[in-house]
């Protein structure tokens, strides 16, 4: 809400220094957004009265002008066109400032002295749009009583503070002059000026003889009233009325609709005019759109109306979309001899619902929806009719039409002083809290049982105690409350041992090179294609937004692969190339689509990795690091395939029967996909399955008595025989004496059939009860060398 | 005999003089004075002496020994010690090489949630989750935000369905936090949330907040301010000031923002705070009577506060981070920074 200083002066005595003012109704709940100085650099423009106008004589396209600045008459050299004898015009003198801050010198045209300069509006720093069109490109025309030899500054209230406030949703009232200045005479404990408002009613009509209003939808509209002006004169508005309105951001466009948005502006209530003559049957029927009824609003568009929309309709058809934008028949033109001026009040829920279907958002809908307090539309419609007489725009007809079938009367709230100190923290005496509730329009009334509070109605904010507690608490001032801590209750803070976990896995992978990315949740469609996800594969199942900000955004993600593999491609063009990356992040899968109830929210964790040196056996030792961190010891890799990977590269997960992830080197098609140059490993793990698997019991095992014997063996088996399987059958056939098999050498080449390699492995035997005799180790080892050759067909080495 | 044995001592010392190694010195020793060394040769013809001239040359020869295993023991360590210090020497290695470390780094806004995390489990909360696809009913109509409710314009939403969104704040984990558990409580619920925002270099159509409430009974709005005050502190600097400005939120009442003295000013007036000298931080208020209404707590008994601050917002004051999109383009060359 733009609110230019003067205008709000005009309200209330306001004069303290702008940075105190700002800073004081920032903290009373009116947060300055901005500060704009205005007309701040103009110096020296008078007013003139142009005497006598000439052609220069060496110049066609320039005149030499005569102007009467008070104390003396100077002479000026102009290019202007619009302008004749005894014109009104602002002029800046030899030394002058205009708009921009250009100085203006005295200077020689063709020979001819020129003593300063005419100016445009533009010169002035005045927004043209409302004014006639020769004045757009020409010279600034001032009416025949501009005072001539007076500072056009002050005439034109160039000099004024524009004053940004942030405004919240729940406070319309201060969408308004009246409303800010109500502000700040409650915070400065000054007095509202509220000047009486006494119309002359020239016109011997009666409005009730000439209109008849209906309101249909109850629900939608609680009030409506009309006046009617007659002998209506369309014209530009004048200078200063033109100016408030583009201090406020509003564009002037003639008297009649200029006074709307002055009214609205200074109270708040948006206000409509209507071509009286226009008006079928001279009826105003407020009722819901029909689903078929179309309107052309004033922005020349055809407008789809519905039965969940307000309109405002004549006789035969609707004429505006009720507190949203008017319609084309119906405005206000040239040649607008009466006008029905509508001042009403629309329900909020409805005008937003419309304006957002429309996508139509104006000064007035933004005010209604927020919902206004009908108890000012009559006060709104007589302030226009004032301006009306006063601009001469017309002659008011008497009384108004004021149709409102249920009055909206003051809220009463308990007051309990007691209960407000104690939501506060506070020992504010009873007597400040009613002064502070009074100067808000709030009156206390006593009974002897208990106290109220008396809201008045454009506080429809305020409903509760609670509202009530705020009230007094911003105007006391918050920098006023004392900082404590809350008593009684202790609670003990701590982190779940699921987020310590998810600590530790991002510990564990940070202190190994790895960095932590963060990726959003959506993803685009194609991202399942372009990891070679087959058409029936769940992952395909993604949720889908409604209105996402675009195709590529548009889906929650069902795996964070593409992802990391979007971070990993985007590194690679940055020339970066070790890469180490991490995610912990949720994939969205829904029971059923389209949902019908919340998804599971899995938390994943990817791995990336990229690089000269790297390898899968690299990011297995990631996990295996992980998982021993997480004291997970129960956990298999297997060979596997999967879309995404290289067939022969990557494994699947698993401890106990559950499935924790996949790893792998990615695809070389998925690679090109992605444009990619480099390899890429990659693993997902189930983040919420690793931190339910995590063991935090920690149980001691006696450390062993006695000795242990080392014995290797080596076999030669076909090439894919994994050897994991054959460690599983090593512990197998050893059972109880075997304490750890290790792998410590793979060899395929010369001494090695084609399409075989040499595995071999040392074992380590223990009994938990005695030294094991060479007798009970060499038992043992042979069962297991036996068992080997007969599982995977293979020949011992010795 | 007397003359042999002193050439002896003086071969021998000649020899040990020359010799340059522990192999040698060892092949001397024994030579010298092993078992079948020339010293035991030269005693064997002691017999021959006459009983007036062995006591004498008995001790000369004892001398000799001893001088002898002397000055072999000083050889002796006189050679390890060289060649200690020869394998010393050979052992330099340059200590200036640079190191080639492999480190991680955990994303700046992990950093800020882990220390607002820390700060407040401090203070007694519990951190908390709560699903980011939410219910609208819990996203807005338990938090006293009904549908056509004008504060449901400030926040953009992605739906889902008509009744299924993204959330656009943490805070219905309070709701579905208070409609489990019974007073006292003080949680904290960090979390992603979404607003269908474009992206730019302030806003992100999917950031980062952290939720607090605490409720009990006969807690004040001065608790909360106090509450929020040690936050600043600890989170900015000791000598951070801090002020509390109404404000509006439909699920609290009174409303705040808090606001803190500008990092890069310091309260004199810049581009950053807007010539305000402040900057917001975070916006909180006393839980309101319906919300807790909505949950099943009676207002007149219970009351508390909630706050919720935006972890992005965080980030950029404290890291100047001038660039929301940084936080999700993941450039190694970032997040190596932190
Ligand atoms: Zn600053």
């Amino acid at each position: 809400m733009l609110v230019p200083l003067n205008w709000l002066k005009e309200y209330v005595n306001i004069n303290d220094e702008i940075r105190n003012f700002t800073e004081r109704l920032t903290m009373s709940g009116s947060n300055v957004e901005g500060v704009e100085e205005l007309g701040k650099d103009i110096k020296k423009v008078i007013i003139g009265r142009i005497e006598k106008i000439e052609k220069h004589p060496d110049a066609d396209k320039l005149l030499v002008v005569q102007v009467n600045i008070g104390k003396k008459r100077i002479q000026v050299v102009t290019g202007a066109t619009n302008i004749k004898e005894k014109d009104i015009v602002p002029v800046a003198l030899d030394g002058a400032v205009i708009h921009g801050g250009k100085k203006i010198t005295s200077a020689v045209f063709r020979g001819i002295d020129s003593e300063g300069m005419l100016c445009s509006p533009e010169e002035l720093g005045l927004d043209d749009h409302g004014l006639p069109e020769d004045m757009q490109n020409g010279i600034l025309i001032l009416p025949p009583d501009a005072p001539v030899g007076k500072d056009i500054k002050d005439y034109l209230n160039l000099e004024d503070t524009v004053i940004d406030f942030e405004i919240t949703p729940n406070r319309p009232d201060c969408l308004s002059i009246v409303g800010m200045a109500r502000e700040t005479a409650a915070v400065y404990k000054l007095t509202l000026k509220t000047p009486s408002i006494i119309l002359k009613e020239e016109a011997e009509e009666n409005a009730k003889d000439l209109a008849h209003i209906t309101i249909e939808a109850r629900d939608l509209c609680k009030r409506y009233i009309a006046r009617i002006i007659k002998d209506v004169r369309i014209e530009p508005s004048p200078l200063w009325m033109q100016r408030r309105l583009q201090e406020c951001g509003v564009r002037p466009i003639n008297n009649i609709v200029d006074i709307t948005n002055y009214v609205m502006l200074e109270l708040g209530q948006p206000l409509h005019a209507f071509d009286y003559d226009k008006l079928q049957g001279h009826s105003i029927i407020v009722r819901r759109g029909g689903d078929s009824e179309k309107i052309v609003t004033l922005d020349g568009v055809t407008r789809d109306l519905s039965s969940d929309m307000l309109v405002i309709a004549d006789k035969n058809k609707p004429i505006a979309i009720a507190g949203v934008m008017g319609g084309e028949e119906s405005e206000i033109s040239p040649s607008t001899k009466r006008i029905l001026l509508e001042s009403a009040n629309f329900a909020g829920p409805s005008i937003r619902r419309t304006s957002r279907k429309l996508g139509l958002r104006s000064e007035a809908s933004t005010r209604f929806e927020k919902g206004l307090d009908p108890n000012i539309c009559a006060m709104a419609a007589d302030r226009a009719c004032q301006l009306i007489e006063a601009l001469g725009a017309g002659k008011v007809a008497k009384g108004y039409i004021d149709v409102y079938p249920e009055k909206v009367n003051p809220r009463k709230i308990v007051f309990r002083p007691d209960r407000i100190n104690r939501a506060l923290g506070t020992k504010i005496p009873e007597s400040e809290m009613i002064d502070i509730l009074e100067r808000l329009e709030i009156k206390i009334q006593k009974t002897p049982e208990t106290a109220f509070a008396i809201i008045p109605t454009f506080r429809a904010d305020i409903a509760k105690e609670a509202d009530l507690v705020e009230e007094i608490g911003r105007i006391y001032g918050y920098d006023r409350l004392p900082a404590t801590l809350p008593q009684g209750d202790v609670t003990r803070g701590k982190l779940q041992t699921s987020q310590k976990l998810a600590d530790t896995i991002k510990q564990v992978l940070t202190d190994l090179g790895y960095s932590e990315i963060y990726t959003y949740s959506f993803v685009s469609p194609g991202v399942f294609d372009r990891i070679n996800t087959p058409n029936d594969s769940p992952l395909r199942s993604a949720i889908k937004l409604m209105n996402p900000l675009g195709e590529e955004q548009s889906v929650m993600r069902t795996t964070l692969i593409p992802n990391m593999l979007d971070v990993v491609g985007y590194n690679l063009n940055q020339k970066i190339e070790e890469i180490r990356l991490f995610e912990t992040g949720s994939v969205y899968i829904p029971q059923k689509l389209p949902l019908m109830e919340l998804p599971y929210e899995n938390k994943k964790l990817a791995i990336g990795l990229s690089g000269k040196h790297t390898d899968f056996y690299e990011l297995k030792k990631t996990i295996e690091i992980l998982l021993a961190r997480l004291r997970i010891k129960q956990y298999t890799f297997i060979q596997y395939q999967h879309f995404a990977f290289h067939p022969g590269r990557c494994a699947r997960i698993m401890i106990d029967g559950d499935e924790l992830g996949i790893v792998g080197e990615i695809h070389p098609d998925v690679l090109e996909n992605y444009d990619l140059n480099a390899k890429v490993y990659i693993a997902q793990l189930d983040m919420d399955l690793l931190i339910k698997k995590a063991s935090t019991d920690i149980k001691f095992s006696a450390l062993p008595r006695f000795p242990a014997s080392d014995r290797d063996l080596a076999i030669i088996v076909e090439e894919k025989v994994p050897a994991g399987d054959i460690i599983k059958v090593i512990k197998g056939a050893g059972g109880e004496l075997v304490e750890s098999v290790e792998l410590f050498d793979i060899y395929k080449g010369d001494q090695i059939k084609k399409g075989f390699k040499s595995i071999a492995f040392s074992i380590t035997y223990r009994a938990k009860d005695r030294t094991l005799t060479d007798e009970d180790v060499n038992e043992v080892h042979n069962r297991i060398k036996v068992t080997l050759v007969e599982e995977f067909n293979g020949i011992l080495r010795e | 005999m007397r003359e042999e044995l002193i050439l002896l001592k003086q071969r021998a010392l000649q020899n040990l003089a020359q010799s340059q190694n522990l192999d040698d010195l060892n092949e001397l020793r024994v030579k010298f004075l092993g078992k079948k060394g020339e010293l035991t040769q030269i005693l064997r013809g002691m017999a021959g002496l006459s009983p007036e001239e062995r006591p004498t040359i008995g001790k000369l020869a004892n001398e000799i020994k001893e001088d002898l295993e002397r000055e072999f023991s000083q050889k002796t360590i006189e050679l390890k010690q060289q060649l200690k210090s020869q394998k010393l020497e050979k052992e330099w290695i340059d200590v200036t090489i640079p190191s080639k470390i492999v480190l991680g780094h955990k994303h700046p806004l992990t950093l800020i949630m882990d220390e607002i995390k820390e700060i407040f489990v401090g203070l007694g909360y519990e951190v908390v989750e709560g699903p980011e696809i939410e219910l609208d009913y819990y996203n807005f109509e338990a938090l006293n935000t009904p549908k056509d409710h004008p504060a449901r314009d400030i926040q953009d939403t992605f739906y889902i369905t008509d009744e299924i969104l993204l959330r656009t704040q943490t805070s219905p984990v309070q709701i579905r936090t208070m409609e489990k558990r019974k007073p006292p409580l003080k949680i904290i619920a960090p979390g992603r949330v979404y607003r269908s925002d474009a992206v730019d270099a302030t806003h992100s159509p999917m950031f980062h907040q952290v939720e607090g409430l605490t409720i009990g009974e006969d807690i004040t709005m001065s608790d909360l301010k106090g509450t929020l005050e040690i936050f600043a502190r600890e989170m900015f600097g000791q000598d951070r000031k801090s002020r509390f400005r109404p404000h509006y939120f439909p699920f609290t009442e009174p409303s705040a923002e808090m606001d803190i003295s500008c990092i890069a000013c310091h309260g004199e007036g810049c581009r950053i705070c807007k010539y305000t000298g402040w900057l917001e931080i975070l916006g909180c208020g006393m839980v309101h009577p319906n919300v807790l209404e909505n949950v099943g707590y009676d207002p007149e008994r219970v009351n508390g506060f909630a706050f919720g601050l935006g972890i992005e917002r965080i980030a950029m004051l404290k890291y100047d981070i001038n660039d929301m999109r940084l936080f999700f383009e993941n450039n190694l060359r970032f997040l190596e920074q932190f």
